[in-house]
């Protein structure tokens, strides 16, 4: 008999949902969170929902990521949760041709026209609603609160889409530089938008009528606008049913109908309550401390590391302010004329740095009375230029100095630090007193202070006391070293698996901490670091942090007293060794009192970068401009011409003009290895009598033309652009696209074997599967052997005859001959461009950087500017390939078989055999290859004594943080004295 | 020691009387009956078979963390055994098989080295096993009869993992076709380490054929997955979380593509170097015999599967490579290649249209002839169901399960399933 009653229950990531359906309508329905405490949260609901039900016996089945445990424990059926939204979609809204369903970590989508398609995101695609929740966080503000600001929003910023963390990244400086919040409000939905796009759609176009379901979709109506504006659907097309955060929970009701079981109230409630679920024991950790005795020890020698303290209150004489403007606090300590402690400040910076350290001169200046005097201050951090350009802050400081500076005033045999900050982790080595090698995460692993914070709290706990909890975890779980999207993922199965809070701490923890050791150190033994090791950062306040490094050393550590302020401490430090004018230029009481901060956007006219400037203007003519990738932005003209290696790259490549037409036009997408083929082709094509065109260097504007066909969102930026390409290219009308697949790359005898990657060899395979538009033009992408050129012109023939007759064997061989010798002139040319640039700056006396990657990262859009951030840091900047002839190869460790990297170890010689030339190497998200790559070129440089700096990149980088790794740099080379 | 010139440490002669040799394990009845197949020409083989997270935790401690995953898990088994205490670590080499090519993956042994000499073990010889012959060893030399017997054991793998695979879903005692299998791998070892001939290989595939057909089975509709992606984590269940079990344990047949048709893709491929670019014109011969060698081999076991008649035996590789016709290039040859899309459409040609597509996080070639392809084959194929599952040290199983769990409501729905246009017309 079918029982007239069902009941479905949806547990996801972090929201527990159950309704009631009679004949069909829903008589109950409740939303809650969960907290992690699955089975109890839901029965809690089961009480709620039992007067509905009464003694009736229902039908009911369980769904949602987090519930298949339950399900499975309580013997209860189980249906995947796409596939219920897809049943309630068949059911209520027959017409729907997509559903977008966003859940707390989910994306999904479903396509019903053209055969059903149902996707979920991929494991790097990071969550939905968790996101905007730990984006809400970062605001200060709650998810609704950050809801009603999106819809005041005159702007969008462009925030990374590939996950949360780099979306991170990016939001953080844009509060510290003052952007509104409302602006980023709006940019962070934008976000999650293309990610929908970008990461789920893949090739397919979301058009028709689409229903949107799920929680945040039901809550965010800054977010609904965002999606109907981005795919242009009208009101009728975009369709938010009252039920769409249910939609699960009903499926799982509607699926019970015909496969569920059948209970009555009590009977599911007691399944559920006797699901005991059994943890698998092989992913348990040991406890922190065996027993209570090894805590205490470790309290009582930790509690010795403290440092000497005044009281302001009493004090005069001169006085000394530290500031450090992190990414997520903002610290700041006053020191005494015997570097005592008088003062000090620790907190979030709320996403208004500015205010708060406004509040913060308020309170010391009236504390310091007329007793105190400020003899000179000196800021750090983030929001360094931003606070200094306010306040009349007398010096910046590049964050590893400052640190350096306070660690070793803390422990003068110092060898290492670890610096685990809310949002970056920054070790140092040091040798003979000087910063020997800087080690910063990369954008992908910056899950560190903040991401336990958030983690804490989205389990319903204050960071301090989430750590305590973890201190006396029996039975930790190990939640992998991988980045925090990943351990998000982690934690939702050790939850399945029946963990508590204090395990999943304890967990968190050790995963920071192997983070840091393994991915950012990359230490294989504890000796690798030195016998002083001193850590610090607000993280290690966390005893579980500071307990798991000192276990997986294997060694003690010193953890000073102050391990959050070190920043401040340090630059307190360093404004006192520096200044020894009578009285700071900081900001006067008086003037404070009258501050005005304003911040407002403009975009720049400077070049066709068209960066987007945020203008902080603090009364009067006090201005801090950001977001500028040059100079121009801010009015500066560069007095001389300084050679740049990218630059002049750029500008050969968008000199390729096109020719006269004879024959038709051939398109050329100027992206991966037509960067360096480009004057190949062109010269072969135009030879033949064809008017070729270049799709030119890339803009933002270029790859979301070409987002929609993304078919695999974990490629790197510059394979991903290469739609936009081809989009710029249909665009102009072009007969054919020409982009050769080259499995082997132009030998030069630099290593073992002369390959392209594979993405840069086959990348014209997928186009041509995924792109549907190219059917309006002749996409030619033959297979070519580029080292014989006989070979290829039968090659060229053979694809070219059919396409377009006439063409001739002699032709296209004289064309051959003329295309090798364009090639061979451009790079010889690049070759002297290279070397002319080296004696320039010897002339000029000005540092040389080898800005080391592939041909295409001088791409605008790729390489985000960073040549020109260096260019400006006073780096006259060169490219791998126009030093690497001036090296001999070189022997690694690894198969030397890609033709583009061999350049790169060759490049890392030369930077070794000449003093004044640093290597920093570019490495593109995604980029499996550079995994290989970074380890040698790191070993290369580091036997030579050399300092290896990495940026990795990606579709968005924030240039705030690139801009500190090379200052650091620069900091380094200075206390070297190089 | 390290050879100087050669810039790695040798496996000597002298070394083969006194080393154990570990043996990773990516397919573990292919490569128990290769091990055996080398004892008997005078090496102390030990196959690992230790499973557990410290593999994967011991690899991301010695090799980059975005290496890709086979690398991680691969070094990893290595370190975790010699540091385990089990062997001596002046007594043990390894060996490691390499392809070669422009995947990241031909750089494993030299990653391996790395993390040998990084955790202090920078003396244990590691021996390439590859049929480019890329590195010497003179205590490990790879002769034609050495060669032909491995073939064979690739040959009974193949044909026991498919016929374990035919069998475990319906047996009615559970576990009762992988301890027949295992039964089978022991004897076949036993026997070509007497007297291997290929002979005697096909004279076996009979006899293995009907002591499967005659296991207690009950015969169902089950639902066909196939399974294709990247070598390693498409076969080692160390490296997709037991994907095969679970697919079992959820009620489906699973159906692998087997290790010959790898063989025979990089065999073709330098065929395909001498037809793109008219590259490796001298070897050519050699390729040439060898191809067609393999695909004799294979028609044979195709056959002897055919005219058994109770099991589905493979695709033929020529088979194989008309059907990628007309969707991805034949010269995209990097990692699995072309040969991973043309596994995708085999299976669809053979009626199994639900497929997991496997490959390790960050994957550079299933970039493109995975993900890449699966707009063209699901053009060319509607009803097809396929799920690209990433495999990574810190990904978990519940996301992979769940996407699992979404292909098999879709495959189980198929039938019952109104059509769209069907729906829209209510």
């Amino acid at each position: 008999m079918k029982e007239r009653l069902s009941l479905g229950i949806d547990i996801g990531s972090t929201t527990a949902k159950v309704v009631v359906v009679e004949d069909g309508k829903i008589i109950y329905e409740r939303y809650q969170r969960h907290f992690s405490q699955v089975r109890q949260k839901t029965l809690e609901l089961l009480t709620e929902a039992a007067p509905y039900a009464g003694e009736r016996p229902f039908t009911a089945a369980i769904s949602g990521s987090a519930g298949l445990g339950l399900a499975e424990g309580a013997g209860v059926p189980f249906v995947q949760e796409v596939f219920a939204t897809g049943e309630v979609v068949r059911r209520l809204e027959p017409d729907a041709g997509v559903v977008v369903e966003l859940g707390g970590e989910d994306a999904k989508i479903i396509f019903f026209e053209g055969g059903i398609d149902e996707r979920m995101n991929g494991s790097c695609a990071g969550g939905t609603g968790a996101f905007i929740d730990q984006m809400a966080t970062l605001l200060n503000v709650t998810a609704d609160e950050l809801d009603a600001l999106s819809l005041e929003s005159a702007r969008l910023y462009p925030i990374a889409s590939r996950c949360g963390v780099f979306a991170k990244t990016d939001i953080q400086p844009l509060l510290n530089q003052g952007a509104k919040h409302a602006d980023v409000a709006a940019s962070i939905y934008q976000a999650v938008v293309n990610q929908t796009i970008a990461g789920l759609a893949q090739g397919r176009r979301i058009t028709g009528k689409v229903l949107f379901l799920g929680g945040p979709l039901y809550y965010c109506k800054g977010l609904r606008r965002r999606f109907q504006e981005t795919l242009k659907l009208t009101d009728d097309q975009a369709v938010f049913p009252e039920y769409g955060r249910f939609a699960v929970a009903m499926g799982a009701a509607l699926y019970a109908e015909s496969a569920g079981g059948t209970y009555t109230m009590a009977e599911l409630r007691r399944r559920i309550e006797e699901s005991v679920c059994v943890r698998s024991e092989e992913n348990l950790l040991p406890p922190l401390f065996a027993s209570q005795s090894d805590y205490e020890a470790f309290r009582a020698r930790h509690a010795a590391a403290t440092v000497r303290e005044g009281d302001l209150a009493s004090y005069t004489g001169d006085a000394w302010l530290g500031i450090d403007c992190g990414s997520t606090t903002t610290k700041a300590v006053l020191l005494g004329a015997d570097r005592e402690i008088l003062y000090t400040y620790y907190s979030s910076n709320r996403g208004n740095p500015v205010e708060i350290v406004r509040e913060q001169l308020e309170k010391i200046y009236r504390l310091c009375g007329d007793r105190a005097v400020i003899r000179g201050s000196a800021v750090t951090g983030y929001g360094e230029e931003l606070i200094r350009a306010a306040f009349g802050v007398d010096r910046g400081v590049v964050e590893t100095i400052a640190h350096y500076t306070a660690a070793k005033y803390f422990c003068p045999q110092v060898d290492f630090i670890l610096d685990i900050g809310g949002q970056d982790i920054k070790c140092f080595q040091i040798k003979n007193g000087a910063i020997d090698s800087i080690m910063l995460n990369e954008a992908c692993s910056s899950g560190c202070g903040s991401f336990i914070e958030t983690f804490a709290r989205s389990m319903g706990c204050e960071v301090a006391e989430f750590a305590e909890k973890g201190l006396h975890a029996r039975a930790p779980v190990n939640l992998g070293s991988r980045c925090t999207v990943f351990m998000n993922s982690s934690v939702k199965q050790s939850q399945k698996d029946g963990a508590t809070v204090e395990d999943i701490s304890a967990g968190l923890s050790v995963s920071v901490v192997k983070n840091a050791i393994y991915k950012v150190i990359r230490a294989g033994s504890a000796d690798e670091l030195g016998q002083h090791v001193v850590v610090q950062g607000g993280t290690f306040y966390n005893d579980a942090v500071l307990r798991a490094f000192e276990l997986e050393l294997g060694r003690e550590v010193i953890r000073p007293a102050i391990a959050g302020l070190m920043g401040a401490y340090g630059a307190a430090l360093y404004a006192m060794d520096a200044v020894s004018a009578p009285r700071s230029g900081l900001i006067t009481p008086e003037g404070l009192a009258d501050f005005v901060h304003t911040a407002k956007t403009a975009v720049c006219q400077g070049c066709a970068n068209h960066c987007r400037l945020t203008v902080n203007s603090f009364g009067g003519s006090k201005k801090y401009i950001s977001g500028n990738q040059c100079q121009k932005g801010l009015g500066i003209q560069s007095a001389q011409e300084v050679p740049s290696l990218y630059a002049w790259k750029r500008d050969a490549l968008t000199a390729l003009t096109p020719g006269a037409e004879l024959r038709g036009t051939v398109g050329l997408p100027l992206a991966l290895g037509m960067y360096e083929l480009a004057p190949l082709w062109h010269a072969f094509f135009t030879n033949l009598g064809f008017r070729v065109e270049v799709s030119g260097l890339s803009t933002r504007r270029v790859y979301e033309k070409g987002q929609f066909s993304i078919p695999s969102d974990t490629a790197c930026y510059p394979a991903k652009i290469m739609h936009g390409h081809m989009e710029v290219l249909l665009e102009k009308g072009v007969d054919a696209i020409f982009y050769p697949s080259l499995t082997y790359n132009v030998e030069e005898h630099g290593g073992d074997n002369h390959y392209n990657c594979p993405v840069v060899a086959y990348y014209a395979e997928l186009l041509h599967g995924n792109m549907d538009d190219l059917e309006r033009t002749r996409f030619l992408y033959p297979f070519l052997n580029i080292n014989d050129r006989r070979e290829l012109a039968r090659e060229l023939f053979a694809c070219l005859e059919p396409v377009f007759p006439g063409v001739t064997k002699k032709e296209v061989k004289k064309a051959v001959d003329a295309a090798f010798a364009a090639y061979e002139r451009h790079m010889l040319e690049v070759r002297r461009q290279g070397e002319a640039a080296v004696a320039w700056a010897r002339e000029h006396g000005k540092r040389i950087m080898v800005l080391a990657g592939r041909p295409y990262h001088v791409d605008p859009e790729i390489g985000h500017g960073i040549d020109k951030l260096a260019a400006s840091l006073g780096f006259v900047v060169v490219s791998e390939d126009s030093v690497c002839h001036l090296a001999d190869p070189v022997p690694v460790h690894v198969l030397n078989q890609w033709t583009y990297h061999a350049r790169l170890y060759r490049a890392a010689r030369f930077a070794c055999e000449n003093k004044d030339v640093q290597l920093v190497q570019l490495v593109s998200f995604g980029c499996g290859v550079d995994a290989i790559t970074t380890d040698e070129v790191r070993r290369i440089l580091e036997e030579s004594g050399k300092l290896y700096t990495q940026i990795k990149i990606d579709e968005i980088t924030n240039l705030g943080a690139v801009k500190i790794r090379l200052r650091s740099l620069i900091g380094a080379l200075e206390e070297k004295g190089v | 020691m390290i050879d100087q010139e050669k810039g790695y440490v040798v496996f000597t002669e002298e070394m083969k009387k006194t080393h154990t040799i570990l043996v990773p394990n990516m397919l573990p009845m292919h490569f128990k009956l290769i091990s055996r197949v080398l004892e008997r020409s005078g090496y102390k083989m030990e196959l690992l078979e230790t499973s557990g997270p410290q593999i994967a935790e011991t690899g991301l401690k010695y090799v980059h963390n975005d290496t890709c995953y086979p690398a991680i898990l691969v070094i990893g088994q290595f370190i975790d055994a010699l540091q385990s205490g089990r062997y001596d670590p002046d007594k043990v080499a390894l060996i490691l098989f390499q392809t070669g090519g422009g995947c990241r993956a031909s750089n494993y042994i030299h990653l391996l080295r790395k993390a040998l000499a990084k955790a202090g073990l920078g003396h244990v010889p590691v021996i390439s096993l590859s049929l480019a012959g890329l590195e010497k060893h003179p205590g490990f030399r790879l002769t034609v009869p050495l060669m032909m017997k491995m073939m064979y054991g690739v040959l009974y793998g193949d044909l026991l993992m498919s016929l374990v695979n035919q069998c475990k879903p319906y047996e009615l005692e559970k576990g009762s076709a992988q301890a027949l299998a295992d039964r089978w791998t022991e004897r076949l070892a036993e026997e070509m380490s007497v007297r291997a001939s290929y002979r005697r290989v096909r004279a076996s595939y009979r006899p293995i054929l009907d002591s499967f057909a005659a296991l207690p089975m009950e015969r169902r509709e089950k639902v066909m997955v196939g399974v294709v992606g990247e070598i390693f984590v498409k076969y080692s269940p160390l490296g997709n979380n037991n994907l095969e079990q679970f697919l079992v344990d959820e009620g489906a047949e699973v159906v692998i593509p087997g290790l010959l048709d790898f063989c025979l893709y990089c065999v073709y491929n330098n065929l395909l170097d001498h037809k793109l670019y008219g590259m490796q014109k001298n070897v050519q011969f050699a390729y040439r015999i060898a191809y067609r060698y393999l695909v004799n081999k294979e028609r044979d076991l195709i056959a002897a599967m055919a005219s058994h008649g109770v099991f589905t035996p493979p695709t033929l590789f020529t088979h194989t490579i008309q059907l990628v016709q007309g969707t991805i290039s034949m010269g995209v040859k990097m990692g699995e290649g072309w040969l991973l899309t043309a596994e995708m459409l085999e299976l669809a040609d053979k009626g199994v249209s639900n497929i997991v597509c496997t490959q390790p996080f960050g994957c550079l070639p299933n970039h493109i002839c995975g993900k890449g392809m699966m707009k063209p084959i699901k053009a060319k194929n509607p009803d097809i169901n396929i799920v690209a599952i990433d495999y990574d040290a810190g990904a978990t199983r519940v996301n992979q399960e769940n996407r699992l769990k979404l292909m098999l409501a879709n495959a189980a729905s198929k039938e019952t399933r109104v059509p769209a246009g069907a729906a829209k017309a209510r």
